[in-house]
């Protein structure tokens, strides 16, 4: 028998108590934290980034299994992106030590937001948690993750590694910390918390819109619903190999991955030739009614499909596909609201429509924008410059990918784009954001600004940095003062918190971590 | 300005201080007036206390650290509030939902060994249980303490502190509470050796004494001499439990399992008086043999229980105790930048995680540093059986910020309480006692 005294009115959701504590340890590890020096910094993103993508597999097989998006490979790839390859796409930039502006007479002292909280979602999740984590990082930032519940428990395990990494290269304690058990309540509570510093939202529009509601400081940013476009100047055999690539690339649950193909008729046929060749299914016209009716259940997105196999969806839609179909393609007429196919689809369907010119056609993929996805992205393929600038100037968005596939060239991994999971849709997205999400959106600068008078000389800088490596763990382990020059062997030294069988772990990234550092010094 | 708290109410301050000497205590009241601490505390939140002027502040006694998680905390009150519409203090006699529930949380919290817990409504009456106990077990009457060692008022606790308190009340008893000095092994051994002690009760950090902190090996070595004599040790960790010294227990930092341990203060979450006494099975005979053999009403009121449990969970959650070996290096590294600056009148930190005590170099160097935090907005107490030393308690939840103002201002506070010293000097005034 259960007995529940249901004469106890509730305090606080269960969890936010704690959850608003993990907020207060992260203010006093982002304190300590901002005072590090460059070396030091570099030193823990590279620790972090080593554990990261040693287990990039691991996280893509676990990650799959608990939320039933996307595919393995790619999401090894991803978790690779965001960890060796974000830490590449940053090593050189310096975002701790102070800059001399000599013509301007001004010193930029970099200041780091403090405690990040970072929600991550549940199509991208370690990914997104990789490379917040180590952005966040890489900008001397604290950061709290507050994953999706559908992804809670990878999420948790990866967050626990990374700030095993981090804290055995010398950050400071709780600079990484990860909430286990989130709920709405407790992100509502975390978001509107005074001491979260800057919120990092990448979701649905309910949290994005939620965070920028909260009171503090938020970056989110508005979905996508890509436009691509193929005029009759594209190089036809490498656009639909590109696109049918990215479109495939983890089963479309980066929301930078094409939504609509406008292909100018001249083109269109061979496009779709070359796109069949690739693992793309052309539907007929009651293949493609079957298709939408599955997708779109009276004209709604079936949020269950997000990330699932082409060749899943097919059958759920009665459509018989060779076993190695990697996306659907579903011709439609018009772009207007009520095509469902001309939404935006986080699953390998591309809806396709012909046009017969490219003027036509930039005026379709503005189409697109106006249904949903402004501020966010799309793609071209074409060589000429013109229809490109014609392209950009027409189309709602902040950034056209061009003769490269949207999922990872409008993020900025097969582009010169800033690397990013986080795609800012700026003012027309809603967005306080306009760029790929990097590193220097989490830091500001305080700024020393000498006099314009010409006899007023800007001293010299050189060598003077406010910054430093620690000495010793951060916090110092709370010894008796009278004991503390003793030697600590048989004392418990640490403050992070007793391990619960990752003792070994922590040995492996101990060595790890060791092994690395000689490498470079010997370097 | 009138003081209106509802049922009652009051036409000033000072008719408020004249009616507490009149009805309550003139001694403690004329005493805190006549010492510059004119405190009457009104309201309180966080790590703030605010006197009836309307003055504030950053409260770093917290009461032997009864207010480790500061005034009111939100969560305890919480679950205290919403248990009243269930539990009252409930009857002693049976056993009960609260009381078991808190004593398996606190087994599980404590060394490895402790398994009986015995509850009291406050640290003394919690000492005399553990006395008791050991006498119990051990068939011996004597107690062996620490000269000026503090464990509370009750009947035999007070017998075992400085004499201040238990000759007042004719309540000495020296035959069998014997006393040795902190620090002082082959002491403590003499004292052992007739093979009739029952128990040595120690203090992990002796609070009152003004925190002087055990040498190297000297608890572990007491610990052994206690079993080689077949005496118990009884470890009082009511000002050094709750992760003041950054671990749960500061006992374990010492790494060996007390026969009996006591809890008090910060047990109650500042909001219900509650305090416990853990035991190994080995002491815990009496529980068996015959359970009605210690009683009290409000020992274990379940009430107490709800918050104890409450502030057991906050203080065993590994961010507390993170926050406190931030706190404790953030504010170590400050007092010693502050020493650096006067070496010659702030002559030592005591400190163990937020267990500290500040030295002066005057008989009575605390009071005078109290009286300048007090003035500067900090309210921290004098060791009352060595006025030297300031006890300096920060809370475990301390924000970084308050922290830092905390150090502001006793900075400027040790300043100008040596600039007071060196002025009365001068004036060859003496010193007030």
């Amino acid at each position: 028998m259960t007995s529940t005294a249901d004469d106890l009115p509730r305090a606080e959701a269960t969890g936010v108590p704690r959850a608003r504590q993990m907020l207060e340890r992260a203010r006093w590890a982002a304190r300590a934290f901002s005072s590090y020096d460059h070396a030091t910094v570099l030193r823990i993103a590279e620790a972090v980034t080593r554990a990261a993508e040693d287990r990039a597999e691991q996280y893509a097989e676990w990650a799959v299994r608990e939320t039933g998006f996307g595919n393995v490979p790619d999401k090894i790839v991803k978790n690779r992106l965001c960890s060796r390859g974000i830490l590449e796409a940053y090593r050189d930039h310096d975002y701790v030590t102070p800059r001399v502006d000599e013509a301007r007479k001004i010193v930029e002292l970099p200041r780091p937001a403090g405690v990040v909280l970072a929600l991550t979602p549940s199509t991208n999740p370690v990914s997104t948690l990789y490379f917040k984590v180590i952005l966040s990082l890489l900008t001397r930032n604290a950061v709290v993750i507050s994953p999706h519940p559908f992804a809670k428990e990878c999420c948790a395990d990866a967050a626990r590694v990374l700030a095993e990494a981090a804290v055995a290269a010398g950050a400071p304690d709780g600079v990484v910390q990860v909430v286990e058990e989130p709920s709405i309540p407790l992100v509502d509570a975390l978001m509107t918390d005074p001491r979260t510093d800057v919120i990092l939202a990448t979701g649905g529009v309910g949290v994005v819109r939620a965070a920028y509601s909260s009171g503090n400081p938020a970056i989110g940013v508005g979905p996508g619903n890509v436009p691509v476009l193929v005029d009759a100047s594209a190089d036809v055999p490498k656009a639909a190999a590109k696109l049918v690539a990215s479109k495939a690339f983890d089963n479309s649950v980066l929301c930078t991955n094409e939504s609509v193909l406008i292909v100018e008729e001249a083109v269109a046929d061979r496009m779709l030739q070359e796109m069949a060749r690739h693992g793309a299914h052309v539907l007929d016209p009651a293949e493609r009614d079957r298709v939408r009716e599955t997708v779109f259940p009276q004209g709604r997105f079936d949020t269950s499909l997000v990330g699932k196999d082409a060749v899943d969806i097919a059958a759920k839609a009665g459509v018989r596909v060779q076993p190695r179909t990697r996306i659907l393609v579903a011709p439609f007429d018009l772009v207007v609201d009520e095509e469902p196919l001309a939404h935006e689809k986080l699953c390998p369907v591309l809806g396709v429509t012909r046009v017969p010119s490219a003027r036509r056609g930039i005026r379709t993929a503005a189409a697109v924008l106006r249904i949903g996805g402004a501020g966010h992205s799309a793609v071209i393929h074409s060589r000429d410059p013109r229809t490109v600038m014609d392209f950009a100037a027409a189309v709602d968005v902040l950034r056209v990918a061009v003769n490269e596939g949207g999922s990872t060239g409008s993020a900025g991994f097969d582009t010169f784009l800033a690397p990013s999971m986080t795609i800012g849709t700026g003012f027309a997205g809603r967005s306080s954001l306009g760029e790929n999400l990097q590193p220097q959106h989490l830091v500001n600068d305080a700024r020393i600004a000498y006099s314009r008078d010409a006899s007023e000389v800007l001293p010299s800088y050189e060598g003077i940095v406010p910054w430093s490596a620690p000495t010793a763990p951060v916090p110092a382990y709370p010894v008796a003062s009278n004991l503390a020059s003793e030697p600590a062997a048989d004392r418990r030294t640490s403050t992070a918190a007793p391990p619960d069988g990752t003792t070994e772990l922590r040995e492996e990234l101990r060595r790890l971590i060791i092994e690395e550092l000689t490498t470079i010094i010997r370097s | 300005m009138t003081f209106d708290y509802g049922d009652f109410s009051f036409a000033s301050k000072d008719e408020m201080l004249q009616k507490s000497r009149t009805f309550w205590n003139p001694g403690k009241t004329d005493f805190w007036v006549e010492s510059g601490v004119p405190l009457v505390i009104d309201r309180r939140e966080e790590y703030f206390i605010h006197d009836m002027s309307g003055k504030r502040l950053l409260d770093v006694h917290l009461n032997g650290g009864t207010y480790n998680l500061g005034h009111r905390n939100a969560e305890v009150a919480a679950a205290v509030t919403a248990a009243m519409s269930h539990f009252d203090i409930g009857n002693h006699h049976f056993p009960a939902v609260t009381r078991t529930a808190l004593a398996e949380a606190l087994v599980a919290s404590a060394p490895q060994g402790l398994t009986k817990v015995i509850y009291g409504s406050g640290g003394g009456e919690a000492i005399d249980i553990a006395l008791k106990t050991a006498r119990h077990t051990t068939q011996r009457r004597k107690i062996v303490s620490i000269v000026k060692a503090y464990h509370g008022h009750t009947g035999l606790a007070v017998s075992t502190g400085d004499e201040r308190f238990s000759k007042l009340f004719l309540s000495d008893q020296p035959d069998e509470f014997v006393q040795v000095p902190f620090n002082d092994l082959p002491a403590m051994a003499q004292a052992l050796r007739g093979g009739d002690v029952a128990a040595v009760v120690m203090e992990t950090i002796p609070a009152t004494f003004g925190f002087p902190l055990p040498e190297a090996g000297y608890l572990e070595a007491v610990k052994r001499l206690t079993e080689e004599n077949g005496a118990l040790y009884i470890a009082d960790e009511v000002q050094t439990g709750l992760m003041r010294t950054g671990e749960l227990w500061g006992i374990t930092k010492h790494g060996f399992t007390p026969d009996i341990m006591v809890t008090g203060k910060g047990l109650s979450g500042g909001l219900y008086p509650i305090s416990a006494v853990l035991a190994t099975e080995k002491a815990a005979g009496w529980l068996t043999e015959d359970g009605f053999g210690h009683i009290s009403t409000f020992g274990g009121a379940e009430l107490g229980c709800i918050a104890a449990m409450k502030t057991l969970e906050v203080c065993s959650r590994p961010e507390t105790r993170s926050m406190v070996h931030y706190i404790s290096d953030l504010i170590g590294r400050g007092l010693r930048e502050i020493q650096a600056d006067f070496p010659d009148w702030f002559v030592g930190i005591r400190q163990n995680g937020v267990v500290m005590g500040l030295e002066f170099a005057h008989p009575q160097g605390a009071k005078y540093v109290m009286r300048h935090l007090y003035e500067n907005g900090v309210w921290a107490i004098f060791s009352t059986l060595d006025p030297r030393v300031l006890q300096y308690k920060p809370g475990i939840l301390l924000r970084p910020s308050l922290c830092e103002d905390l150090l502001d201002r006793t900075e400027v506070a040790i300043r100008k309480a040596l600039a007071e010293v060196r002025a009365s000097g001068r004036r060859g005034e003496r010193v007030p006692a």
